[in-house]
């Protein structure tokens, strides 16, 4: 049972991923590398501000602001500096990692004994693991419904727009590398708020725990999508949390059939390879009744 | 009737600058069109009928000349900026519109050409009825789909919703680059038969590239043919009312 909470809780944390990839991945329409970068840069920065005394909030949204400055920079490589975003995105990724070591001091950085979001009297006063799914909720409801207002203003409209179709966005007066930098600023914004969290709940920063995490945002995306089918645009926004749940639950899974936390890796490029593939296999295996179904409608 | 609205003054773009196979696309060309004017524009591939577009578009930086809009230098404004004044619509019927937003999404973009975007709600329930009106003007069911996403619409529909954004918001100057060529031949008649009843009623200034002669002589007050990046023919009015195929054809033969 408490694992089952402990998956739960997990999955609503890193959750936050899965929206931040969610505006690039999904909506500008592009892999952005950076991210791998500025989780353990969100992580360092809330940890090293803890430890020198700030309030964990406040240390929490200081970690948006400096993974939104990474992004600022991919983003002006990008639609400035015309380096071609996955280029870019490495670029800031790899410049991430010393970045990251001058900010730490050293590759692994402990909270122990120090304040954390999850040390308030309500969350610590909670069974165990819960106080990760009371903050992930909380979280999540609040980022979700922000962005999901966002993109229903003129302004996100427009910035749906540029990833959906550049030249008719620019036709129309879009300043379509605004748009870009400005997705990419509040994607790594929240992913490096999201590692702040994720650091907090595990006690520590370590320079090396951004390697794979843009495999694990885009498996809550992307199983969100493939468990829940055609959707719009909110729905599939609230499916990404559902999705990172149901991915922490195939990890337990996992793990229960013997395989060791190394291998987690391995096993989510798998599942991400499989679930990306599925479209594949569905054309060939049901290419007949998709063939009917093709001249069953008449446009 | 006459008040010149741009003026294209001794414009010069090239491609490939600096490189061995530096290409004089618009030569010195000078064009002044008129408000009211539809112009049709005839020439053969690589004449610069799209390099002038995209260069009254912003699209392409000209290297000698100006373009003027009512007397100001705009050589120098952004895409972005041009568009306040200046709508498009492209051949490619997938150019001229977001395929994964709905039809009135499309229309809702439209109507804030060249305007800021800002962080309000962009009150879409509000328009539904005007744009329901607004789309059943094209009379080929558009206005039966405003919540279907117009990646799933047939290419004349989009194309018709296409040219339906670049008016939403009266442009004052409408360029039109073959937006029939990619449909079939009732479609590309219907939505030329639009196209000029919506030009007429709002007295929109237009130019229109085609190969179509009969659409060039069909429509429009005035005809202009380009030829190696220079204006070489230019006629309107009763001029351009007498003019034929046959003598179009023999004006091509002559200048190849």
């Amino acid at each position: 049972m408490s694992l089952i909470v402990s998956s739960i809780g997990q999955g609503l944390l890193w959750a936050v991923l899965g929206v931040g990839l969610f505006l690039t991945f999904r909506i500008l329409d592009f892999a952005d590398m950076t991210v791998e970068g500025t989780f353990p840069l969100g992580a360092a920065t809330a940890v090293m501000a803890i430890s020198h005394g700030m309030n964990p909030l406040l240390a929490t949204l200081l970690a948006f602001a400096v993974g939104a400055l990474a992004g600022l920079i991919t983003g002006l490589l990008y639609t400035k500096g015309h380096i071609p975003i996955l280029l870019a995105g490495i670029l800031v990724m790899t410049a991430c990692y010393s970045v990251n070591l001058r900010i730490m001091g050293r590759a692994n950085v402990s909270l122990l004994g120090k304040n954390t979001l999850f040390k308030n009297h309500f969350l610590a006063s909670l069974p165990q693991y819960f106080d990760s799914v009371v903050l992930g909720t909380i979280v999540m409801v609040i980022i979700t419904t922000i962005v999901i207002y966002f993109l229903q203003t003129e302004l996100g409209q427009g910035f749906i727009a540029t990833g959906d179709n550049q030249t008719m966005a620019r036709s129309l007066g879009i300043n379509t590398d605004n748009m870009k930098i400005m997705g990419l600023m509040v994607s790594n914004g929240l992913i490096a708020f999201g590692g702040a969290l994720v650091a907090q709940n595990n006690g520590f920063a370590d320079v090396n725990m951004g390697i794979g995490i843009i495999v694990i945002a885009l498996a809550s995306i992307i199983i969100g999508e493939v468990a829940f089918g055609d959707l719009t645009l909110n729905q599939r926004l609230v499916a990404v949390t559902l999705g990172s749940i149901l991915y922490r639950f195939v990890l337990l899974i996992v793990l229960k059939l013997g395989f060791q936390a190394n291998d987690l890796n391995l096993i989510s490029a798998i599942i991400l390879a499989v679930c990306m593939m599925l479209p594949v296999f569905k054309n060939v295996l049901n290419f007949k009744h998709l063939l009917k179904r093709g001249l069953d409608t008449n446009d | 009737m006459t008040k010149p609205l741009l003026e294209l003054k001794d414009v010069v773009l090239k491609v490939n600058r600096h490189t061995p196979e530096e290409i004089t696309i618009l030569n010195h060309l000078n064009l002044t069109v008129n408000e009211g004017d539809f112009i049709t524009l005839l020439g053969s591939n690589g004449a610069g009928k799209s390099t002038l577009f995209n260069a009254i578009g912003g699209d392409l930086t000209i290297d000698s000349g100006q373009i003027l809009l009512k007397g100001k230098d705009i050589s120098h404004e952004s895409v972005e900026k041009r568009t306040r004044f200046l709508a498009r619509v492209f051949q490619d019927p997938k150019l001229g519109t977001a395929p994964r937003m709905n039809v009135a999404e499309n229309l809702l973009l439209a109507e804030r050409r060249g305007q800021r975007r800002r962080l309000v709600p962009r009150r879409l329930n509000k328009q539904l009825d005007r744009y329901q009106k607004i789309t059943a003007t094209m009379h080929n069911g558009l206005d039966q789909r405003l919540t279907t996403a117009t990646g799933n619409l047939s290419g004349g529909q989009r194309q018709a919703l296409s040219f339906l954004m670049a008016t939403l918001k009266r442009p004052e100057i409408l360029l039109l680059d073959e937006h029939t060529a990619a449909l079939d031949p009732q479609t590309s008649q219907d939505l030329m038969h639009l196209t000029n009843q919506r030009v007429q009623e709002e007295r929109l200034t237009c130019l229109m590239i085609t190969h179509h002669l009969e659409d060039a002589l069909t429509y429009g007050n005035r005809l202009i043919v380009l030829h190696h990046g220079q204006v070489t023919f230019d006629v309107s009015g009763a001029e351009k009312a007498a003019l034929t195929t046959e003598k179009l054809y023999s004006f091509f033969a002559d200048i190849e």
